[in-house]
């Protein structure tokens, strides 16, 4: 595991060097990247500006959840890196050359083109997530629950975005699919689950449990009461979500990797 | 224990394809691979071949863990390819001769350092290493160029120094001299020989390259359609396909059909004539007589080509089977 690790952090660097050679093209790219993703929490702001609640939430606690799952969908994005592109190494073969060096197939595919510039993302969620912490009322438990809240909801996306790639050892490319999930789970939990029919939040905390990216937790953070009446454990179970869907995407991995074909030559 | 054993190998794909109109795909299983068993041992230079769509990478995919078998048993070094091959994979050198498994945008140099840290070889071996294949493949002035523009021989010579730099048992070549000139062509079965000879590197090569063959490999073991259809020496497989060459002549003036010892005479045209004679027979006799007695302009000779002999193989009445000596 420390190995994993170790090799993905060398392979990860040897990319940012070389996304280095090229200052101009990386900032662009970067500057880009962090205004996209700052327009969304724009859009919510503006909404917020001429209705009072959301759902009967406040700017700054939907800022909370903003920030909280924009953590979690931006650290996933920051590790797993092309893995949604795995159809397209299968066919270039690069997946073949991968398969016959001494590194996790994983770690590999993960670190490959490791790009610097998705820490803007992580920058983005982060100012959103401290501004709306100073309207918090912090206790030990809330911090803990805090800490573990973007943990879970890294490994989350992370088991999402990895899971849903492995779609792709059986169907050539199947991106647009995974990306509904993905990027659409992360539009969803940006707001409060209270805008939403009870049969969808069902789905999302029983079915797909993606509420517990940011939802549940922030209950118990911001003092709130679950406007469903849901049990008020599920509020401390993000991490048991997380294991869940990191079980499963591992096995989707090593059921992929078995059932891989390769192409013909 | 051989270093390399396959026995009763097995390996089918599953294709929708659609039949006659029909407007829904069928599934249907197409055998790659099937009942395939050899052995190698250490040290040994062996060349796998067989027309397109054989089996041949199929079996080296195998071989090195990337597939896994629908049946049958590979031990590889001791252990099973599929269920270790991460591990597997700090004992063996691949080199496909279609893709390149060095990092496109770095340069070379980049990318045989991070192969150095990723298999952990040791420092001062992996100097010594990069210094006499950098020098034997003549790489020392592309070190700093991006592989992307890399010329085809020169990002194959840099794909076989990735594969070799932690000191493999046994290095695969799928199809290495595929697209090089004569030139490098040579200067890169010059080096996998010496490779042989001096480190014990055990070399398994695909090709199509009947030439590749004959300058590297003792031994060869011919597949088609998924199955073994010959392992033994080159030459027997050249008096067993009845495989002939071919001299092809150009007269200063139109003749009627040579006739010269050893060789027999398949097609005139004008002035240029097509003699054969069986490939494991010296062509020099054959083009001194032709020499003395006819007025030449040009000559060439042709070797037989890999689907040739293995037609030649089938066509004849099923001997007995064919292999080298067991033990």
């Amino acid at each position: 595991m420390a190995d994993a690790v170790v090799d993905y952090c060398r392979i990860a660097s040897l990319w940012v060097r070389a996304s280095m050679a090229y200052p101009a093209s990386f900032w662009m790219m970067a500057v880009g990247s962090f205004l996209m993703t700052g327009l969304d929490f724009v859009a919510i702001w503006v909404l917020l500006r001429n209705v009072d609640d959301l759902g009967g939430f406040s700017l700054t606690e939907i800022g909370f959840l903003y920030g909280a799952t924009g953590l979690g969908i931006a650290f996933a994005d920051l590790c797993v890196g092309r893995v949604e592109r795995l159809g397209q190494m299968i066919r270039t073969g690069r997946l073949d050359t991968m398969m016959t060096k001494p590194v996790p197939l994983l770690v590999q595919v993960c670190a490959d083109e490791f790009a610097p510039r998705r820490f803007a993302r992580v920058l983005q969620s982060s100012l959103v997530f401290v501004w709306a912490a100073t309207y918090v009322d912090w206790t030990l438990p809330r911090a803990l629950v805090a800490v573990e809240m973007v943990v879970s909801g890294s490994v989350i996306f992370f088991s999402l975005f990895v899971g849903l790639a492995c779609v792709q050892f059986w169907t050539a490319d199947s991106t647009e699919v995974a990306n509904a999930f993905t990027y659409g789970g992360n539009q969803v939990t940006q707001f409060p689950m209270s805008v939403f029919p009870q049969e969808i939040v069902k789905a999302l905390t029983f079915v797909l449990p993606i509420a517990f990216v940011n939802w549940y937790p922030a209950l118990f953070i911001l003092g709130r009461d679950d406007p469903f009446g849901l049990p008020e454990w599920l509020q401390l179970a993000s991490p048991v979500a997380a294991a869940l869907f990191l079980g499963a995407a591992a096995l989707a991995w090593r059921v992929g990797v078995r059932h891989y074909r390769s192409t013909g030559s | 224990m051989s270093l390399i054993e396959v026995s009763e190998l097995r390996r089918t794909f599953t294709v929708r394809r659609r039949v006659d109109g029909a407007r829904r795909k069928q599934r249907t299983e197409v055998e790659a691979v099937r009942d395939l068993t050899f052995a190698i041992d250490a040290g040994e230079m062996v060349g796998y071949i067989g027309p397109n769509g054989a089996g041949k990478s199929t079996t080296v995919k195998m071989l090195t863990g990337i597939l896994v078998p629908t049946s049958g048993r590979i031990s590889v070094a001791g252990v099973d390819p599929s269920r270790h091959r991460t591990a597997l994979a700090r004992r063996i050198g691949v080199v496909f001769g279609q893709r390149t498994s060095l990092w496109w945008d770095l340069p070379l140099h980049d990318s045989f350092d991070l192969l150095h840290k990723i298999y952990r070889t040791d420092p001062a071996r992996h100097r010594t290493n990069l210094a006499e294949f950098v020098e034997l493949l003549d790489l020392g002035d592309l070190l700093d160029t991006p592989v992307r523009q890399l010329s085809l021989g020169q990002r194959m010579r840099g794909d076989i120094v990735a594969a070799l730099l932690h000191d493999p048992e046994i290095l695969y070549l799928d199809e290495p001299t595929i697209g090089l000139d004569v030139v490098s062509k040579g200067r890169l079965r010059e080096f996998l020989r010496a490779l042989n000879r001096d480190r014990g590197t055990t070399l398994m090569l695909t090709t199509h390259d009947l030439q590749d063959i004959e300058a590297l490999c003792d031994r060869v073991i011919v597949i088609d359609h998924g199955t073994q259809v010959y392992d033994g020496t080159l030459a027997g497989l050249h008096e067993q396909g009845g495989s002939r060459r071919t001299v092809v002549v150009d007269l200063v003036d139109e003749a009627p059909p040579i006739e010269v010892a050893g060789a027999v005479t398949r097609r005139v045209e004008g002035p240029r004539q097509w003699l054969s004679f069986p490939a494991d027979a010296s062509a020099a006799p054959i083009v001194a007589a032709l020499a003395t007695s006819y007025d030449v302009a040009d000559l060439s000779i042709q070797e037989p080509d890999i689907e040739e002999v293995i037609r030649q193989l089938y066509s004849r009445p099923p001997s007995e089977p064919s292999g080298r000596p067991s033990g």
